[in-house]
């Protein structure tokens, strides 16, 4: 069994505040794994960890089997982790076709390239549309981020971490603030790219939850108090008490 | 050794009134998020005023009140008519913005006292020297200055550590939100901050018009030293302020008097001098280019 | 509409720089062919500011350093040259073909220098080191007492172009206006280039580039670089229309004029930072020509500017936006 990501005994503290205490975590490749827990437990910061913009005071991150602890966000991206941001971040002044070509490019390791006219390039607009009608945006390609409903920027998230072609996606709360069909819509791409890629998905919406976890895992106070199928989470008092109980719909 | 000390006396005092000028400085920017160029100005305001009003009362006592009025109300308002309408802009318009206040105070004291450098005189029970070691007589009125400038500095640390404006002060920086709910007028809080910072500056203004000469653009230079001493003290950071004051400080003055005669070791003595000239006059740069290589965010970084 | 209006303005500065030359003889002469050479060379400097303040975000105060490098370098090879002195061997040169590329190779350098120091952090430290390090180069040529410390360095003539001598203004104004051209055409591939791309991404949003996997550091330090070059070229035109570099090149208060043009002319536009030089210079002479105390009038004029118009008359001609 290869893991896709491993954190070993992750710990970070804000001042007194321990916002991961000892995070273990497995995901498998190609698996579907969701990240839970009330708000303020620390998912945000574990994320922010394994991406690289957090730098933990202790413990180890590996992505497919490799440490890379010490690694910058750039070259993680680079890696194959893809992400969306919990809190939107675009481009905004760029459409929505420049901000996946952005992303296209990044891949292609050509960016040192001076002259030639970028928005007419088809090696980076072809991908980029094709990433954009993924993700249902096909037809708001030449609207600029900043004009875009908060729903479809969601969307555009999603597509610039897509558009990365990666081998693990971590999505924080992809669907939060969308509307019912909007929701459903994510869902229903998410579901297409389950058991393609591996996927971590930080998400408050039980019902997506339920629908594309494979496994669960619940973060509390900074520790992580259970990870199991939704199933047996569901069945499990302890997570119950904690979480679901108190956060019930 | 008598050199060795009497440098490290003007080194301090160096160190002291960049402190005065730092301390406003990243108070300024660390609460309310304003890089204030026309700090240096006001700097010179307070030098302005003091000479000028000693002169003419004939009173070199009346210089203290009247720089530290001058510059404080201008401060004021200053903060009220132009910085108020830049805290929510970006750094851009706030280096424009003032910019053009430097331009302005320049010009208008150009038109109002003349570009001639002024002199201010020494208070009579000041002008003396006192000897500090056998052999070895210091002005007394630069440690009438250190003396000061340690008392302000304590004074300075008091409000800040154990004061309610200190609190205030403190939390402003990154919970505006709090400060609110606290039922301050955060408006009124920004004001009395931008007026002390004002203070402080005129205060070191002052202090130093006996010792240097007073003239148009003083302002500009004492304020990017300034810069060099927030940047590798931590923008933000009071304690970063005062430490980065001592090591710009010492580094400078100690740089000047022994630079050159470090070169002799080395090179023949005209091309020494003028090495060591050069050297002297960027030690400081390098000190900071060291700071920015090792903590990128200065000795005593703020938050994250 | 909007687009309209401001290729119209284009149109108009284009047409303006190159009547120059012809209308001079009826406007006044050798002082237009003179002040229009300023505002092109100006226009080069801010031109390149633009690169770094209006497409990459980075606030650069010290822009002037690498503009005084390119007309010291210019002067002091002059100099080498004039007085029979070798530099390390070099003979020196007048040759335009030969100092003006070195001048931006020099200018160049620092820029890399500096530039991978101040890239290592952003914002208001940015903005403090940039300013710090230009007063350190300032310094270090105040101090050479050999090439003249405070008071500047003269050129016996103007460099030689391909060995010709240049001693027509109008003939130097062509050569700077071409410079301007090749500049412009230069900035605006950059900019619409994969690499132009970057660093507006890492302008609009750093972590999101980030998290693409850009490491936009590199990017940055490569626009600063530029920048430079295009500044030390512009200071080494400079050098040698007045046939004369000094510290005064490099001054803080340059640095921010320069930013002033910027802005004045408009950001992140391609033609308005040479309409913010030509309309400073305009300002300027006129003011100072008014009054010996054209600061008081000039200072508030800027920070009106700051305050109501950040995006510059070509932002005006535009119309709307932010
Ligand atoms: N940079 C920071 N400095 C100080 N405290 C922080 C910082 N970032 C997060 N925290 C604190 O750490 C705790 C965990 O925050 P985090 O954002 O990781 O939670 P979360 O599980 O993502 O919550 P949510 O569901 O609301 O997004 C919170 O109490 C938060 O206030
Ligand atoms: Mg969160």
């Amino acid at each position: 069994m290869t893991l896709a990501l491993e954190t070993i005994g992750l710990t970070k503290s804000f001042a007194a505040l321990r916002a991961s205490d000892a995070v273990s975590l497995q995901i498998e490749e190609r698996e579907s794994h969701a990240l839970i827990g009330p708000n303020g437990a620390g998912k945000t910061t574990l994320i922010g960890q394994l991406t690289g913009e957090i730098i933990p005071d202790s413990g180890r991150v590996h992505l497919f089997g490799t440490d890379v602890t010490q690694w910058s966000v750039p070259r993680r991206a680079l890696h194959g982790l893809g992400r969306s941001f919990q809190i939107t971040q675009l481009c905004m002044s760029f459409t929505a076709l420049d901000n996946v070509a952005l992303a296209i490019q990044a891949t292609q390791g050509h960016s040192f390239r001076f002259l030639a006219d970028a928005s007419k390039d088809k090696k980076l607009n072809d991908p980029a549309r094709d990433v954009l009608a993924r993700v249902g945006l096909a037809d708001r390609a030449t609207i600029e981020a900043q004009y875009l409903s908060h729903g479809e920027r969601r969307q555009l998230e999603l597509a610039c971490a897509l558009a990365l072609g990666p081998r693990i996606l971590v999505l924080d709360e992809p669907m939060a603030g969308m509307g019912p069909q909007e929701s459903a819509r994510m869902i229903e791409i998410l579901q297409a790219l389950r058991g393609e890629i591996t996927i971590l998905l930080v998400e408050h919406d039980m019902d997506a939850v339920f629908a594309l976890a494979d496994r669960i895992s619940v973060l509390v106070n900074g520790t992580l108090i259970a990870t199991d199928r939704p199933a047996a989470i569901r069945a499990n008092e302890q997570v119950r008490a904690a979480y679901l109980g108190t956060e019930a719909h | 050794m008598q050199l060795l000390i009497e440098q490290l006396l003007n080194g301090l005092q160096l160190s002291l009134t960049l402190f005065l000028l730092a301390a406003g400085l990243t108070l300024v920017f660390g609460i309310m998020g304003v890089i204030n160029l026309a700090h240096g100005s006001l700097y010179m305001l307070g030098a302005y005023a003091g000479a000028s009003v000693a002169a003419k009362l004939g009173n070199p006592w009346m210089a203290l009140p009247s720089a530290l009025l001058a510059s404080a109300l201008v401060g004021i308002v200053m903060e009220y008519l132009i910085v108020r309408p830049l805290y929510a802009r970006d750094h851009l318009a706030q280096v424009l913005a003032t910019f053009g206040l430097i331009l302005f105070f320049n010009g208008f004291i150009a038109w109002a006292v003349g570009r001639p450098p002024i002199m201010m005189d020494t208070p009579a029970a000041l002008s003396g020297f006192i000897e500090i070691l056998p052999g070895l007589p210091y002005p007394t009125y630069r440690l009438a200055v250190m003396g000061a400038g340690v008392c302000v500095a304590l004074g300075l640390w008091y409000i800040i550590a154990r004061t309610r404006l200190g609190m205030l002060i403190r939390a402003g920086s990154d919970k505006r939100d709090m400060v609110e709910a606290l039922g301050v007028n955060i408006a009124v809080l920004f004001t009395l901050v931008f007026g002390l910072g004002a203070l402080l500056a005129g205060l070191a203004g002052v202090m130093v018009a006996p010792i240097r000469s007073v003239q148009v653009g003083m302002g500009e230079q004492v304020l990017i030293t300034t810069f060099v001493v927030i940047v590798v003290g931590g923008i933000g950071s009071i304690r970063g302020a005062f430490i980065g004051s001592l090591l710009i400080g010492m580094c400078d003055t100690l740089g000047r008097a022994y630079a050159p005669i470090l070169l002799k070791l080395w090179l023949s003595g005209s091309i020494a001098d003028g090495f060591g000239a050069a050297l002297a006059s960027i030690m400081i740069y390098l000190v900071m280019a060291i700071v920015l290589i090792v903590k990128p965010r200065g000795l005593f970084p703020v938050g994250g | 509409m909007g687009l309209n209006r401001s290729t119209l303005l284009a149109f108009l500065l284009i047409a303006a720089l190159i009547a120059v030359p012809f209308a001079a003889p009826y406007i006044g002469g050798n002082y237009i062919i003179t002040q229009a050479t300023r505002v092109v060379i100006f226009g080069i400097v801010a031109l390149s500011l633009d690169l770094l303040i209006g497409r990459s975000n980075l606030v650069s105060f010290g822009h002037a350093a690498y503009f005084g490098l390119g007309g010291y370098v210019v002067a002091i090879a002059s100099f080498h040259l004039a007085n029979d002195i070798p530099l390390l061997g070099w003979a020196g040169s007048n040759e335009a073909l030969v100092v003006w590329p070195l001048a931006m190779l020099v200018s160049g350098l620092a820029a890399l220098v500096v530039g991978a120091l101040c890239l290592r952090t952003s914002g208001v430290y940015f903005i403090m080191i940039t300013l710090a390090f230009a007063q350190m180069i300032y310094f270090i040529f105040v101090a050479l007492k050999f090439y003249g410390g405070d008071d500047g360095l003269s050129m016996r003539s103007r460099n030689l172009f391909a060995g010709e001598r240049i001693t027509n203004a109008t003939t130097f104004y062509w050569i700077c206006l071409g410079a301007l051209a090749l500049c412009l055409l230069v900035q605006w591939r950059l900019i619409v280039s994969r690499f132009g791309r970057v660093l507006s991404g890492g302008a609009a949003n750093e972590r999101r580039m980030a998290a693409m996997g850009y490491s936009i550091y590199a990017y940055r330090l490569v626009a600063f670089v530029i920048a430079g070059m295009m500044a030390g070229l512009a200071g080494a035109l400079y050098a040698n229309l007045n046939r004369f570099a000094s510290p005064d090149m490099m001054s803080w208060l340059l640095s921010g004029e320069f930013m002033v043009m910027v802005i004045m002319g408009g950001v992140a536009s391609l033609f308005g930072p040479i309409i913010g030089a030509a309309v400073f210079l305009l300002v300027e002479t006129s003011l100072s020509g008014a009054t010996e105390h054209w600061q008081i009038f000039f200072g508030p004029f800027v920070l009106l500017i700051a305050l109501y118009a950040p995006r510059g008359v070509w932002g005006l001609v535009r119309g709307g936006g932010k």
